[in-house]
């Protein structure tokens, strides 16, 4: 009988890892909005000086962010016992180039927009199942790589519909501890994958609401709790067309929805004209680090974090496949 | 002075028809679409002696636009098989647009050497 | 065995009409239903001999039809609850965006043209002439990074005329520099561009053929 498993799909961790330091570093399109102050680091262009390639800076943007996490927690690589890490690239590419410049041991993840939860999930239940005292995580998205490889050239004059995201250059890295003081994590649910037909790249935010709706219900109902019982509940990129689909489910099920938000629609200004918002494991990797910032403040207490991931390829999209999604959440609190 | 006129509105009408193509129609109808489109409808109008008469009114409204191109590669495999008839057919197309397809090579390759996406 | 899963297939069939009133536990049943009974068959077609496999396989078949066919009615439930909630696009800024744009690039091919009659070259090689000259600006403007800029707020003004064929080979051209001259640039010149290449060739030889053999 598994001792830490609650209800269906969520793991109540016995010893709650903390967070005990982070760290996020963003392009300049997430610098000029409304989260700028709260980022690490910004960057002047989305490639860096001497760069060949976008797809290098962005290995560096996650490689910097994790060095600077643990800079801030007085560590050097070396103590970490493992690193979890993805993007959206692939075959994860920049996620093995940061693992190979890091040198620890290593698990490469893809959830696309819900790695980073996916990653704080199972670090937890790394270090909460005894096997691990400290581990990184980290996640990252660069809007011209993800754009290349998925849509279309970056100089192609296309126009983009009202539902369609911008994927958020930024990256996020964390280290957790299996003990210490700090904001803890004490409970991740496992996504299961939703697939309710949408198979326009274009609008993901709709793809993707039946996998972060069906999460949160799991969620609450294997807790026994309400949606009230949380001062936020956050998604990862549903944007703003995703999240309305997202309210609209809840309500119909009778969940208040008025503490119900989502990193996409948090980090771009409307004015910054990305349509509907932000997208990319970039997106919560950064904005959980404003979040967190937050919850220091006691803005916060309790949040659900739900990553919100489209798993699609590009073969998938042309082979006329919809899209399945899939979403993870973990419950911060600082108590 | 009026060939002006009539190629800004001939040219704005057939873009207007591209988008809302473009807008109206589901997700998976894309804009590469949408040209092949263009591409087939005008080499057929021409073919059918319906697209010269808009070249004639609206000049560069019907050429610059990329049913233009379809109304060179229609005429251009006509011309093709009235002086080497069937070889001509298979050429003909091509060999009429042929200028523009090399500029566009030409030109690619240039832009690539030179400068580089700002993405 | 084979013949209760063909009842309860039957039976399934009959719930086809009333799939979107059933409640949630219900589907769930059925569903887990379909999958305990798509194993068995599995098993057997797995474990049987040539003759009885054809009939397995069909009957297997028929039941992943089912499956889609019921997944179907949700994915339909679905489409029209989020259609209310999806913005519209700017149809009317788009199509007054769109009529400006192209109208102007074809006013530009047209004082070009001009230019080149008036300095004394025949109407065909003007145009010919023209068409060079406008690719050579879209491949210029998109190599400063100003052509998709473009095309955001332009739409089908951009796109429509040659010039947008021109930026649709050249951003293809620089984008995959990164990955070489012959693998990159060389390879995928034509990713966008390609399909009107190919289908214009094909239709210019249709046409071709029809008017030999009709001439």
């Amino acid at each position: 009988m598994a001792q830490k498993k609650m209800g269906k799909q969520t793991w109540q961790f016995a010893s709650p890892p903390v967070i005990t330091s982070w760290a996020s570093i963003v392009g300049p399109k997430e610098g000029e909005g409304p989260l700028g102050n709260y980022f690490d680091m910004i960057l002047e262009k989305n490639m860096e000086k001497g760069d060949k390639s976008w797809e290098k800076s962005e290995q560096k943007l996650m490689q910097h962010s994790m060095e600077l996490a643990l800079e801030k927690d007085g560590m050097q690589p070396g103590e970490l016992d493992f690193y979890l890490a993805g993007d959206l690239l692939n075959q994860i590419i920049n996620a093995n180039f940061t693992a190979r410049f890091l040198g620890i041991p290593f698990f490469g993840l893809y959830g696309a927009c819900s790695t980073l939860t996916e990653g704080l999930a199972l670090g937890s239940a790394l270090l909460d199942g005894g096997f691990a005292d400290k581990v990184g995580i980290s996640a990252s998205s660069h809007h011209d790589t993800a754009e290349r490889q998925l849509r279309y050239p970056t100089e192609l004059g296309a126009q983009r519909p009202m539902t369609a995201q911008w994927t958020v250059t930024g990256a996020g890295s964390y280290v957790l501890k299996a003990s210490g003081a700090g904001i803890r994590i004490t409970q991740a649910t496992v996504g299961k994958i939703k697939d309710l037909g949408v198979g326009n790249a274009n609008d993901m935010g709709t793809a993707m609401a039946p996998a972060a709706f069906d999460t949160v219900k799991t969620h609450l109902e294997d807790m026994g709790r309400k949606t009230s019982d949380y001062d936020l509940i956050v998604t990862g990129d549903l944007g703003g067309v995703g999240l309305n689909v997202l309210k609209e489910m809840l309500r119909a099920e009778g969940f208040g929805v008025d503490n119900v938000s989502d990193c996409g629609v948090m980090i771009y200004r409307p004015d910054q004209d990305t349509h509907s918002g932000g997208s990319g494991c970039g997106c919560s990797a950064a904005v959980l680090t404003y979040l967190l910032h937050e919850m220091k403040q006691k803005k916060y207490r309790r949040i659900l974090v739900v990553g919100t991931g489209a798993l699609l390829s590009p073969t998938s999209a042309f082979q006329g496949e919809s899209i399945p999604s899939i979403a993870h959440g973990v419950v911060l609190e600082n108590y | 002075m009026e060939s002006i006129i009539k190629a800004f509105l001939l040219g704005g009408i057939l873009c207007v028809v591209g988008q809302l193509l473009m807008d109206m129609t589901p997700f998976n109808i894309t804009p590469a679409h949408i040209l092949v489109g263009y591409v087939t409808v005008g080499a057929v109008l021409s073919a059918a002696g319906l697209y010269q008469p808009l070249v004639d009114w609206g000049g560069a409204g019907a050429t610059v636009p990329l049913s233009g191109f379809g109304h060179s590669l229609a005429q251009g495999a006509i011309e093709g098989v009235k002086n080497k008839g069937l070889l001509g057919a298979l050429g003909g197309g091509l060999a009429a647009t042929s200028v523009g397809i090399a500029a566009a090579v030409v030109f690619g390759l240039i832009a690539a050497t030179f400068f580089n996406p700002k993405g | 065995m084979i013949e209760e899963i063909i009842q309860r297939y039957g039976q399934r069939e009959k719930l086809r009409d009333a799939w979107a009133e059933l409640n949630q536990q219900e589907k769930t049943r059925v569903l887990q239903e379909i999958q305990q009974d798509h194993q068995k068959i599995l098993l057997m077609e797995a474990q049987a001999d040539a003759k009885e496999k054809q009939k397995l396989l069909e009957l297997r078949q028929k039941i992943e039809k089912q499956q889609q066919h019921l997944q179907q009615v949700d994915i339909l439930m679905y489409k029209k609850r989020t259609k209310e909630l999806a913005p519209r696009p700017t149809v009317l800024k788009n199509i007054i965006l769109a009529f400006l744009v192209g109208g102007a690039i074809c006013t530009v091919g047209q004082l070009i043209t001009n230019l080149f009659t008036s300095g004394g070259m025949a109407a065909k090689e003007a145009g010919a002439a023209t068409a060079a000259v406008l690719i050579f600006a879209g491949a210029f403007f998109t190599g400063l990074g100003i052509y998709d800029e473009l095309g955001r707020v332009a739409g089908a003004g951009s796109i429509v005329p040659i010039t947008g064929f021109a930026n649709s080979i050249v951003s293809s051209a620089m984008e995959f520099k990164r990955e070489g001259f012959v693998y990159g640039v060389g390879a995928r010149l034509f990713t966008v561009a390609g399909p009107v290449i190919v289908y214009g060739t094909f239709i210019s030889i249709f046409i071709g053929l029809v008017y030999y053999f009709v001439k």
